[in-house]
């Protein structure tokens, strides 16, 4: 007759056997009640490049952290982009609260290669779930945020036209959804959002132009494939506006592969088709970002 | 722009392939590899649990001989094998556990290291958790 063998019986004999393995083992469990680790593995996503819980380049309806319903979460992350003519980094913070809300900052610096100049913006974000769970709802997961940037230095955006040189507020809807087992026995990722905006380059060259100075709305893709428990491999795809007369914004996009080992870090490389950035043409490059889970 | 589009159209076709792909091809109860994988995976379930303080607790009045059995039956008959599930519906078993989010996702980790041990390859598994995942909805936060 098979009977349950209780974890305080195993308790004893560990203690029995070793107690700093005891000890160790209490610190581990307990730390895991504590923090927010109550989504499945990969389900956090990843910190997109505006600092909020998405993929890469796009926003995802994914709250930033592990937090479940009962939980919440905080967040560091760090992105470099090498493209040809410039480096931009983006680092920040983000908190989950109950995996219903979640409220990040980041701060991008663009260094222009050829001046050595800098342009530098901070971006405030709010994000709510509206709807669902990407993996147990039938419908996807439905979130709406907002990104509301502001330009440390307007001086570049002047030059180059932008109507407004100091702040600007995005609004976005997302829809993203898992599908286990759906690509031969692969986890499928696919997540959908659409942007009003009047953004040029993600605010770094301020907002409107000669062209458009209204708001638009941008459509926002990814699409991925989870290949193991840790490993992702996915294609994003960026609409972006093209407000100003002078210079000429394209669209974005990027092919990523992402590892993540455990619900405390994830590692993402990517390589980047950035297009025209002001007036360096075709930009393209690495994209290496790096998200760590501290609560 | 071309270039989407085509990357699009790929993983459409690959979505689109699969799922057809599924309709033709074996149960997941003939992938996991028949009656006594199923056995193995609950063994292996009912240990992981015993290893687990979180979600022992919910299980420590339970009669493990009855949960054995009943599981079994309930993973052959989902997975398209040949077994009746002569158990309690859903709703029923889970009602006064008040299971959070939390701990059904700690299950299906227990579970996926259950199936780790019993050699069930990853696209295997995923298939099962598809199975699985839709009545998550009955289980959970019932007072
Ligand atoms: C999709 C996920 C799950 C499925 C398919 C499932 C299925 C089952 C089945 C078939 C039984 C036996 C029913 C019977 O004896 O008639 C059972 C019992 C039980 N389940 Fe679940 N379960 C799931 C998740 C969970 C989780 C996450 C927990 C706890 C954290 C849990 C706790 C229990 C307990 C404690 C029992 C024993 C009830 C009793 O002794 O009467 N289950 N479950």
């Amino acid at each position: 007759m098979r009977k349950w063998v209780g974890v305080k019986t195993m308790c004893k004999c560990l203690l029995n056997k070793n107690l700093l393995v005891t000890i160790v083992l209490y610190f581990l469990l307990v730390g895991q009640s504590i923090a927010g680790q109550g989504k499945l593995l990969e389900t956090a996503g990843l910190t997109q490049i505006e600092g909020s819980g998405g993929g890469g380049i796009v926003p995802w309806a994914t709250i930033s952290g592990y937090d479940s319903r009962d939980e919440m979460s905080l967040s560091v992350f760090n992105t470099l982009v090498f493209l040809d003519d410039y480096r931009l980094q983006s680092w920040g913070a983000s908190a989950g609260l109950f995996d219903r809300v979640e409220m990040s900052y980041a701060r991008q610096n663009l260094h222009l290669s050829a001046s050595g100049g800098e342009i530098r913006q901070n971006i405030y974000g709010l994000k709510t779930r509206l709807y669902g769970d990407l993996i147990y709802s039938v419908l996807p997961q439905i979130s709406v945020g907002v990104q509301h940037k502001t330009l440390v230095d307007g001086a570049v955006a002047s030059t180059v036209g932008a109507k407004n040189n100091n702040s600007g507020t995005d609004f976005y809807v997302a829809a993203t959804k898992v599908h286990l087992g759906a690509v031969g026995g692969y986890n499928f990722i696919w997540n959908l959002a659409a942007r009003a905006t009047k953004a040029n380059q993600l605010g770094l060259l301020g907002y409107g132009g000669a062209k458009n100075n209204d708001y638009q709305v941008m459509v926002e893709g990814s699409v991925g494939v989870l290949l193991s428990r840790n490993w992702v491999i996915g294609f994003e795809y960026r609409q972006k506006p093209n407000n100003l007369s002078g210079v000429k914004e394209d669209d974005w996009r990027d092919f990523f592969a992402t590892y993540i080992p455990n619900k405390h870090f994830n590692l993402t490389l990517a390589w980047t088709q950035l297009g025209d950035i002001a007036d360096a043409g075709n930009q393209q490059g690495f994209y290496v970002s790096a998200t760590g889970y501290l609560w | 722009m071309v270039i989407t589009v085509k990357t699009l159209i790929l993983f459409t076709a690959i979505f689109l392939s699969s799922c057809v792909n599924k309709l033709h091809s074996e149960s997941v109860y003939q992938s996991l590899g028949g009656y006594q994988k199923v056995e193995e995976i609950a063994d292996n379930y009912i240990l992981e649990i015993e290893k687990d303080p979180v979600i022992f607790e919910y299980f420590k009045e339970s009669d493990v001989e009855r949960y054995r059995a009943k599981v079994i039956e309930h993973i052959c008959h989902h997975t398209g094998g040949p077994c009746e599930y002569t158990g309690d519906d859903m709703q029923r078993v889970h009602d006064g556990m008040n299971i959070t989010e939390s701990d059904f996702n700690r299950g299906v980790d227990l579970l996926i290291n259950a199936m780790n041990t019993a050699d069930i390859p990853y696209r295997v598994q995923n298939r099962v958790l598809a199975i699985f995942a839709p009545m998550r909805k009955d289980i959970i936060y019932r007072p």
